[in-house]
């Protein structure tokens, strides 16, 4: 399928108003997140911070990613973004800098232009995502009607061609289906397709293969994969999987109560992490390239035994390395090292080198480069036997 | 209902002899013998039929024999006419060890889960045999079947469905033994309800909560001990950690180790993430629209992977660490899983396999045949491409 989209996709942004409007890119970050916060008041009920004070940029052609388990605020962040939280019970502050507009400073009307057209979304379940009393090109061509004031029949046919790109057989047909007839892959690319159909610059995707199978995965991937590569699209990742992460982010924001606790790189991320709670995410999942038979180290503990930020470090609780700074001051996100300037940090007490090597976290190509042969040696000599003494 | 072109997996299992050249031991620490459970008798002798040499001479609890299950398709407005079958399983034959775990793995639709529920009878088969401890449980009824359900538990995916809201957590675990007559002096449920607590990690405050009082882990641990209370055998679990967090994950998934150790139980996990389902299991079959493709101990299967699908699946797992993503070959499948109301003809994996042969993939369906010492693969071509004879075409690979 990639191949046939790959090819097809150059299409999807050859047309007038094409974005990345060569003026815009590489001269600074399309999207500048500052500062922001997101507040869910209910009466009754003291306020909650869901998001406290994240900040990052996006670049035109560069995949950052959020990552984090539920509850972390990566879904909250991005519905910030595009201005989607029910304004009645949140509070949203901070500067969401789009090309140099605050998006949080528009008009409800000024946003509507923009949805669409300038940002979109795609969204984890794309059955609810989708009307399901409307056929599919109905609902593709509706934002060409909205944005690019196209006529009906002109919209439809658009939706066609654009569904035929995201490598949908047979769009003639498909475009008078409905939501229920498509398989879940199929879902997903429609909701890709109406996402993509102004050619948005910059695109959130918010666990957009969670619902999906392993093969199918796969080939969403390569087709956002190639969006960002051959057409400078920015793109939020948002997910949970380190594994999806690995293969498409450029930067990779770890997000823990609300707050980004370590920033980095995604090659540095995974080679050096250096936050306990990476450290533990990486620790804790069992991957396909390690040896058979080791033991999953988890975290202890679950979401719901953080402490506020205010007291010292949310994490403090479920950490292994908490000594009692931790309690009593909060970390600030701080580069971690001043060789890498770019990978920031906050923590007070960070997972040394050494260890993230002895674990075996870091993939025998990291730790060649590392230098650190001896410890590999090491790891293989004591393998066997940690393999012995776990359960089986 | 035989689709296959009149071959049959069943034969294919019973007519092929594996030669006995595998002593059938996998792992030396995999076998527990359950000293909890009294001492077992040794196993009746099943019909003369092996399944992979791997379970040859082993201790068999589990004996899965051309399992059918086929939901009708009904339409019509006064009369119900039944116009076609959804072949959910169709064919499956495999045994499990006592001790070992058993994983399941394939894409959503594949019948993975059906196949769970046909085995303890959740569903009723359409035909086919289940050998439970050497008795076949097909044809039990009422009582029978009731009670042959203590020594078979389920542990579902979604632990907040599947626990009555309306109960606490001690009318939970105690439904199961009062049921099974495993109830009788209270004092001795009170010792057992905190023995089944601690063994789950969970604190003895526990038992007068209700389940909206705990944690996604937590409620998962509850579903653990509640399938214990009655002492089985078998676990059959469903997905057991995919509505978990990563972090809580890793937890539950050591508990399921720990507990296998000390009760001696024995799992079939199916789950659709192959990463887990390679942790966790000894032997892992590979599930492709309603029968198994591939089936051999999980190392092997891991490192060396012969069905085209199997390979698909692998390499489309992504992995943690950018230095792999980067310079990976992922094989690409087109299209989606094909309608299990309307299966293939042929090789049900021809419609989107990358190494699809002009001849005999769309006509002839392939049987699961022992190809190395307990290592099965039901392809007409996994000789020539194990061997790198045959390529996948070329548009299907993906390379960063």
């Amino acid at each position: 399928m990639t191949r046939t989209s790959s090819a097809a996709t150059p299409d999807l942004f050859a047309g007038p108003g094409a974005p990345g409007s060569s003026g815009s890119r590489g001269a600074g970050p399309l999207l500048s997140v500052q500062d922001l916060h997101v507040q869910f008041r209910r009466r009754g009920v003291e306020p909650f911070d869901a998001v406290d004070g994240v900040s990052f940029d996006v670049a035109p052609g560069q995949t950052v990613g959020l990552v984090g388990e539920s509850g972390c605020g990566k879904s909250v962040t991005s519905l910030a973004i595009m201005r989607l939280l029910a304004g009645r019970t949140t509070r949203v502050t901070g500067r969401v800098d789009f090309e140099g507009t605050d998006l949080l400073s528009l008009s409800r009307g000024e946003m509507r232009d923009r949805r669409g057209r300038d940002l979109a979304m795609i969204f984890q379940d794309p059955l609810s995502s989708l009307n399901p009393v409307v056929p599919l090109g109905v609902q593709v061509g509706e934002v060409l009607q909205r944005h690019r004031g196209m006529r009906r029949s002109a919209a439809l046919r658009e939706a066609a061609d654009l569904l035929d790109q995201v490598g949908i057989p047979d769009p003639g047909r498909r475009i008078k289906e409905y939501a229920h007839q498509l398989s879940g892959g199929m879902r997903q690319r429609a909701l890709i397709a109406m996402a993509l159909a102004c050619r948005p610059r910059l695109l959130i995707a918010d666990e957009p293969t969670t619902a999906l199978d392993v093969t199918i995965q796969a080939q969403i991937l390569s087709l956002l994969r190639s969006l960002v590569s051959d057409h400078g699209t920015a793109l939020i990742m948002i997910t949970h999987d380190l594994g999806v992460v690995a293969g498409l982010c450029d930067e990779v924001n770890v997000l823990y109560a609300g707050r980004v606790v370590e920033r980095a790189e995604r090659h540095e991320l995974f080679e050096r992490p250096a936050h306990p709670y990476t450290h533990g995410l990486l620790a804790s999942i069992p991957r396909l390239d390690a040896a058979a038979g080791e033991r999953l180290t988890p975290i202890r503990g679950s979401v719901s035994d953080n402490i506020p930020w205010t007291h010292g470090c949310a994490f403090a609780p479920r950490c292994e390395r908490e000594i009692d700074t931790c309690r009593q001051r909060t970390p600030e996100l701080v580069p971690h090292d001043e060789r890498r300037g770019d990978h920031l940090l906050r923590c007070h007490n960070s997972v040394p080198l050494d260890q993230v090597v002895a674990e075996g976290l870091a993939g025998p190509g990291h730790v060649a480069r590392a230098g650190h042969e001896a410890a590999v040696l090491d790891r293989a000599a004591t393998g066997p036997a940690d393999t012995a003494g776990g359960t089986r | 209902m035989s689709q296959a072109g009149g071959l049959d997996p069943l034969q294919a299992a019973g007519v092929h002899q594996p030669e006995r050249v595998f002593s059938g031991s996998v792992d030396g620490g995999v076998l527990h013998q359950a000293e909890e459970h009294g001492a077992q008798e040794a196993v009746p002798a099943g019909p003369a039929r092996e399944l992979s040499a791997a379970t040859a001479d082993a201790d068999v609890l589990l004996e899965v024999d051309d399992l059918k299950v086929h939901f009708p398709i009904r339409r019509g407005v006064l009369v119900d006419r039944t116009v076609g079958y959804v072949y959910a399983v169709d064919g499956v034959s495999l045994a499990v060890k006592r001790g070992e775990t058993y994983g399941l793995v394939g894409e959503s639709g594949c019948g993975k889960s059906t196949l769970g529920r046909g085995i303890l009878r959740l569903v009723e088969p359409t035909s086919g045999s289940v050998r439970f401890d050497g008795q076949d449980i097909a044809p039990l009824q009422g009582e029978e079947l009731r009670r042959s359900r203590r020594r078979m538990q389920m542990v579902f995916q979604d632990p907040l469905s599947s626990l009555d809201p309306r109960q606490s957590v001690q009318s939970i675990l105690v439904e199961g033994m009062r049921a099974h007559g495993l109830a009788d002096s209270t004092t001795a449920v009170a010792a057992r309800l905190r023995e089944l607590l601690d063994a789950v990690g969970l604190p003895a405050s526990s038992l007068r909560k209700f389940p909206h009082e705990f944690s996604g882990g937590q409620r998962q641990r509850i579903g653990i001990a509640r399938a214990l209370t009655v002492d089985p055998e078998l676990i059959v679990a469903d997905e057991p950690v995919s509505a978990l967090d990563v972090s809580v994950q890793a937890q539950v998934v050591n508990l399921l180790e720990d507990l296998q150790a000390r009760l001696g139980l024995t799992y079939i996990v199916i789950a659709h993430d192959l990463a887990v389902v390679r942790h966790i299991s000894d032997r892992v079959g590979v599930m492709y629209l309603g029968s198994l493709v591939e089936e051999a101990p999980s190392e092997q299967l891991y490192a060396d992977p012969l069905h085209p699908y199997s390979r698909a699946l692998l390499s489309a797992v992504p992995v943690p660490d950018p230095a792999v993503e980067d310079r990976r070959e992922r094989i690409l499948l087109t299209g989606d899983l094909p309608s299990p109301a309307n299966p293939p003809a042929g090789c049900r994996f021809h419609t989107r396999c990358p190494w699809r042969q002009p001849t005999r993939c769309d006509t002839e369906r392939p049987v699961l045949l022992e190809t190395r010492p307990g290592h099965r693969v039901a392809c007409h071509w996994a000789d020539e491409i194990a061997s790198g004879a045959l390529q996948p075409r070329a548009e299907s690979v993906d390379v960063l």
